[in-house]
């Protein structure tokens, strides 16, 4: 059963990524990468990482589409015509992804509980979180307490992020602009 | 979009619900999936529909830019401030144990203030790109 939903949504995927690859209206596109993206948040769920899939239904499919069809505001909806043949660019694609599938059978095999990388520090937080922490959701223990250092950096990354935009196209100089005045909606 | 009765409508009813998950995510994060980041993201997806259905003007109304810059370093601020707190209580950086008696009291404690301060700059930096983007035409 978890095979054949396993094996849909990636069929899924598949023919996302080549709806993206063929259609020219950016709109449609970006519809689709949020497509791709609830997907992905799928899989994430039949993998049983359901904080991983929480921030990729999140950011992936909610917040880059609506920043994308920002973007698409400011610039063109539809996409130009390539001014060369796509050739070189297909070769390299296909060397990369050649290069990934080869690597991908080194990797361990799927759900295996025996694997290198669930033998490593993974027995430590699920033996130790409740003993230290008192905190039910290891993820969110290992994240906060275990490595807060590292979510401190991911929290300066989205702080510099923030900045830049608003340094980029906001209105840094000319100060904050007031907001607007209170007139009835027309709700 | 004055046109658009249903979304309109529709949007004024999901609003709130989406702002309370956004604030269950960010309070229920160490019991269920979730925290700080997630809550940041969805908080800030409630004010960007409302934004898009109603105008970014209107939700500037209730968040202005500068609650939103407040917001962005403000996060960052507690967050780290907290490590420091763990330092000066004799600690090393970041350990929330000595902010408690009981040092699992003390861990949960840091946690929470800490997602707290990862959803405020989450949450305000996702609205701020929007709204930027949003309104860089106009300016």
């Amino acid at each position: 059963m978890e095979e054949a939903v396993n094996i849909v949504i990636l069929a899924l995927m598949a023919v996302t990524v080549i709806g993206i690859v063929f259609i020219r209206n950016l709109m449609a596109v970006v519809m689709l990468s949020g497509i791709y993206s609830l997907l992905a948040a799928s899989v994430f769920v039949v993998l049983d990482a359901v904080d991983v899939a929480f921030t990729e239904a999140a950011v992936g499919a909610g917040i880059s589409t609506v920043l994308f069809i920002g973007t698409l505001a400011l610039t063109t909806r539809i996409e130009k015509k390539p001014a060369h043949k796509p050739y070189l660019p297909f070769i390299v694609v296909a060397i990369t992804g050649a290069a990934l599938i080869y690597g991908s059978f080194d990797m361990a095999r799927f759900g295996d509980a025996e694997a290198v990388t669930n033998k490593h520090v993974a027995p430590y937080y699920l033996e130790n979180t409740k003993k230290h922490t008192g905190i039910p959701n290891v993820v969110t223990a290992v994240l906060a307490s275990y490595r807060g250092y590292d979510t401190l950096g991911e929290v300066v990354v989205i702080f510099t992020a923030g900045i830049g935009v608003i340094l980029l196209l906001g209105s840094w100089r000319r100060g904050l602009t007031p907001p607007a005045p209170h007139k009835r909606d027309e709700a | 979009m004055k046109d658009y009765l249903v979304l309109r409508v529709i949007t004024k009813l999901l609003v709130p619900f989406i702002l309370l998950f956004g604030l269950y995510v960010q309070f229920h994060g160490d019991f269920g999936p979730g925290g700080g980041f997630q809550a940041g993201v969805i908080f800030a997806a409630g004010f960007v529909l409302y934004a898009m259905v109603f105008g970014v003007a209107s939700a500037q109304r209730i968040l202005p830019e500068g609650i939103l810059r407040a917001g962005i370093a403000g996060g960052v601020l507690i967050y780290a401030s907290v490590g420091l707190l763990g330092l000066i209580l004799g600690e090393n950086y970041l350990n929330y144990s000595p902010l408690s008696h009981v040092s699992k009291e003390g861990q949960h404690l840091g946690i929470f203030l800490i997602e707290l301060g990862v959803g405020t700059t989450v949450a305000s930096v996702m609205m701020t790109v929007f709204f930027t983007f949003a309104t860089w035409r106009e300016k």
